[in-house]
């Protein structure tokens, strides 16, 4: 026992600056033993309220102003003060370096854990993902940011807060839809070359635009319209498409439009990478902590008060409980790298049948491999074993409305592994939950109209809420707007709505006369 | 290498709040409305206090494209207890399975009303928006009917009562040394000078004769330095300066006739308390005075006057004299500003209505900042009403009055009574 104290790395439930940097030495020490790969990162201590506002900003440290994060903040201001939610132990943002947040009101065990969790987890597969490497650039992203307020501060002076309002409440509303799901980047420069050159198009596209509005109007032979569709391929980005191709926009609200539409798509890697992710940072918090326990370099005191809250953090309710609310992503994800591990390491027969590839290999080869390439519908596809699926017993329910009642299709059992498993996955394809929209034709000879088509899943209907965002589309399109979808029959295409701006008729065809 | 760690948490903070007023500005409508209720619901100190405000979630949804309910949707649990493949089990009421309650829809459907806490200051901001007495900029702080007097220091010239025995003193000592220094050194050489020459020459030798002349004359100069001269009289000095009002006074007065019932008497609450509300607002000191009346007019504590119950028939003007009795026994002074607000159902013994007139007119508006009379009856003004109006012609700006006629009414009447006027 004599030996054994001063080896411990810090005493008490208070903590110091200087013991949250000796916990941070010692931590990334081991980490690095590990083999974790890391940006650098830095920690920042802050109160509750600057958690909140954090959390309105989603998580960013400089972000630009807009009425929807005060509302955020109220409400997680006003749950926080009746405590209906704690706040979340750790913000981490994804930069580099990166920065990991700290409150003020942790004791010294809990900014450990977070230390471990965000500093090393998290940063690690921020580093490590492709989808992180290939859509964020870490070093930039503080930098575009600090941009992105002073930008739209400044049209905010120059055009009027009130416009600037209306266009990025059109923005937020088309954010979902205004992401590139699939379509990888090629190569920076020749990125920016081909963007360039694409801008020198639009620029000539709207020069002739302009020229055909002073003509007189002819109809033109709709079949004849027809038949050259605009865009030639159907564009899922919508926000993309209207930043481009927009008639009547201005260069600011282009450049506003975009400002959102990066961020948007800055974010989108950790909405396609939830259980992984938090798996990940959630194991290696794990495994970090026990390993400095195991070494003497910590308490039995800080082990039982981390173990409290890393078990709160993994637990999963089952269905019918009262507090179940859906997957926790926590859990299942640090289940899952758990149980990788142990794939690798003990592995069954099962395990040898299902995970050939794996069974018995390095364990730190297999999960770099499975942290650099994955993003949660494909790892989920590849990687959740059987064990795992009769441990959470997991059940799939099919919910058709054309049926009086819901089926079970598929438990963990023998016959159901494998459905079930591809069912999970489908659940976190973003692909699939996010409703399908594409750009379809914008009239360009006519009245420059645009279509939008909604392909629906299953016969899935939009929300109600589709007519309200189609005001936005057709405020930021500046002319008619209709959105399609396809009848389940007859195959036909159908207008479920349309919606007029009135814009035009004010500004745009005196502009033309000129 | 150590890590970095920075201390934040001085700085930036209420990042958000910029966030916050935009969204406060944004929906006001709403939020204006939600206060509205809540004065329709609550007493008057939970509005001070509670400003908790729902506005409806619809109207501050972010709608975005999602997929609604309908079709067809594999969801995974997990947790089986009981299924089994193939099994059928009935669907749940409330929607689909899969939807746990956690998942708020953040495209508004289903929303339940957004509430929030608005701080006191936004709370008020937002319910005196536009909202001032007449003139009152003009009338409170232009025109100063008030003086304090202030203590400045010392002067030379005064009453006697305003004598400040302290610094009289001190200076009289001090000019007593002053003038009487040089004749005291002078003195005492004298007196060395005596000494000396008696040691050395007869008593009656010349010398001695001038030396025992010249301290007598030098006593008699000291002696006759005055203890104290009106040159050392000190008065403390006051000043006026202008003081504006700073305390307030508003009458209830409130008809507990029969024909008073307590639905009305709940809105001629609510119509004192957004009076005083705003008076508290506006002033540091309020006293509240309650009237009620029937037949006769009493002064009662505040539980009587809106709990309490009376029958009887209705003289108005009774009220009114003891309105102008108060007045003039307790708040004559111009440091008070007296508000009335006076509430009924509009019934009046007929002869009482036009002497009511009179009674406001020559004995109360003048020395009233401002009188309000609501009625609230549904039915056609009576002569009470018909009276009053002969009033709002003759007082433009310090009269006003109103009929309501259901509770929600009350808010827009309020402004109507109060509504800022440009001076």
């Amino acid at each position: 026992m004599k030996k054994k104290k001063p080896r411990l790395i810090a005493e008490g439930s208070d903590w110091t600056i200087e013991a949250i940097a000796r916990y941070d030495a010692e931590i990334g020490r081991v980490a690095k033993d590990y083999g974790l790969d890391t940006y650098r990162h830095q920690l920042e201590i802050i109160t509750a309220e600057q958690m909140m506002d954090a959390y309105a900003a989603i998580g960013m440290p400089v972000y630009y102003h807009h009425w929807s994060f005060g509302k955020h903040f109220l409400e997680t201001e006003n749950r926080y003060k009746r405590g209906h939610m704690g706040l979340a132990y750790e913000i981490v943002i994804n930069s580099d370096p990166c920065i990991a947040y700290l409150m003020e009101e942790n004791t010294l065990t809990m900014q450990a854990l977070v230390i471990a969790h965000a500093a090393y987890g998290h940063n690690s597969f921020f580093k490590g993902n492709h989808l992180f490497k290939q859509w964020t650039s870490a070093d930039a992203i503080i930098d575009y940011l600090v941009f992105a307020r002073d930008y739209i501060a400044e049209c905010e002076e120059r055009h009027g807060a009130e416009a600037v309002e209306e266009l990025i409440d059109a923005c937020h509303a088309l954010s979902n839809v205004g992401v590139d799901r699939y379509k990888r980047s090629p190569p920076r420069s020749l990125a920016r070359e081909k963007e360039r050159q694409r801008e020198r198009e639009a620029y000539l596209q709207s020069q002739i635009n302009e020229l055909w509005r002073t003509l007189p109007h002819h109809d033109a032979d709709p079949a004849a319209a027809s038949e050259e569709r605009f865009p030639a391929e159907p564009e899922e980005n919508l926000l993309y498409f209207i930043e481009k191709h927009a008639p009547l926009l201005e260069p600011w609200q282009r450049e506003i439009i975009r400002i959102v539409r990066k961020i948007h798509q800055y974010f989108y890697p950790q909405r396609q990478t939830q259980v992984m992710n938090e798996g990940w940072a959630t194991y290696w918090h794990y495994t970090l902590l026990q390993t400095l326990y195991d070494e003497g370099k910590v308490s039995d005191g800080f082990m039982m008060e981390f173990l409290h809250s890393h078990t709160n953090v993994v637990y999963q309710p089952p269905y019918n409980s009262n507090w179940y609310s859906g997957i926790n992503p926590y859990a299942l994800g640090f289940a899952m790298w758990t149980d990788i591990r142990r794939i690798c390491e003990k592995p069954t027969d099962e395990d040898r049948h299902w995970f050939p590839e794996i069974a018995g290999s390095d364990w730190r080869d297999t999960f770099n491999f499975a942290m650099h390439n994955f993003k949660d519908e494909s790892f989920i596809a590849q990687y959740l074993s059987p064990k795992l699926m009769r441990e959470f017993r997991f059940f799939a329910i099919r919910d058709d409305d054309s049926r009086q009642r819901l089926s079970i299709d598929a438990i963990h059992d023998e016959p159901g592994y494998r459905e079930l498993r591809l069912k999970l996955a489908e659940q976190y394809n973003l692909g699939s939950s996010d409703p399908n929209i594409q750009v379809w034709n914008v009239d360009r000879r006519g009245d420059r109209s645009l279509t939008l088509r909604y392909f629906n899943h299953q016969r899935r209907p939009l929300s109600s809420s589709h007519e309200t965002v189609l005001e936005h589309v057709a405020r930021l399109w500046g002319f008619a707007v209709r959105l399609e979808q396809q009848t389940p029959i007859s195959g036909e295409w159908n207008v479920i709505a349309e919606r007029k701006h009135e814009r035009r008729k004010a500004g745009a065809y005196t502009l033309a006369g000129i | 290498m150590t890590v970095r760690i920075i201390d934040r948490r001085l700085d930036s903070r209420n990042k958000s709040s910029i966030n916050r007023s935009r969204f406060i500005h944004r929906f006001k409508g709403q939020i204006r409305k939600a206060v509205a209720d809540a004065i329709a619901r609550r007493g008057i100190r939970d509005l001070e206090n509670g400003e908790k405000i729902g506005i409806p979630g619809r109207d501050i949804s972010e709608p975005q494209f999602r997929i609604g309910q309908g079709g067809v949707r594999d969801i995974v649990h997990p947790g089986n207890d009981r299924f089994h493949r193939g099994d059928e089990v009935e669907r749940p009421l409330g929607g689909g399975a899969g939807q746990g309650r956690g998942a708020a829809s953040p495209d508004g459907e289903g929303m339940d009303d957004f509430v929030f806490t608005l701080t006191r200051d936004e709370f008020l901001d937002i319910f005196f928006d536009e909202l001032a007495l007449p003139n009152l900029v003009k009338r409170q702080l232009a025109r100063i009917d008030d003086y304090k007097r202030v203590r400045a220091g010392y002067t030379q010239s005064g009453v006697p009562t305003n004598i400040n025995l302290v610094r009289t003193m001190r200076g009289a000592a001090g000019r007593r040394i002053a003038v009487g220094g040089p004749h005291g050194t002078r003195l005492r050489h004298l007196l060395a000078e005596l000494d000396a020459a008696r040691q050395e020459t007869p008593p009656d030798d010349e010398e001695i004769v001038r030396l025992e002349r010249e301290i007598a004359c030098l006593r008699a100069r000291m002696e006759a330095i005055p203890f104290i001269d009106p040159f050392d009289l000190r008065y403390s000095n006051r000043i006026r300066i202008p003081q504006p009002s700073t305390q307030a006074v508003m009458f209830c007065l409130m008809d507990v006739s029969g024909s008073m019932d307590e639905a009305k008497k709940q809105m001629a609450k609510r119509f004192f308390m957004l009076l005083y509300l705003f008076l508290n607002r506006n002033y540091e000191r309020i006293e509240v005075v309650f009237i009620r009346h029937h037949t006769l007019a009493e002064e009662v504590d505040e539980d009587t006057f809106f709990h309490a119950r009376e029958t009887g028939g209705t003289v108005v003007s009774t009220a009114l004299q003891l309105m102008r009795d108060i007045i003039r026994q307790r708040y004559a002074s111009s440091a008070w500003n007296i508000y009335g607000a006076q509430a009924s159902d509009g019934d009046n013994w007929n002869d009482d209505s036009p002497r009511c007139r009179e009674l406001l007119a020559d004995g109360i508006l003048p020395s009233v900042q401002y009188f309000a009379y609501i009625e609230i009856a549904d039915s056609e003004p009576q002569n009470l009403w018909r009276e009053y109006e002969q009033l709002l012609a003759s007082h433009p700006g310090h009269f006003a009055m109103q009929r309501i006629a259901a509770a929600s009414d009350i808010y827009p009447v309020f402004r109507e009574l109060f509504r800022r006027r440009m001076a």
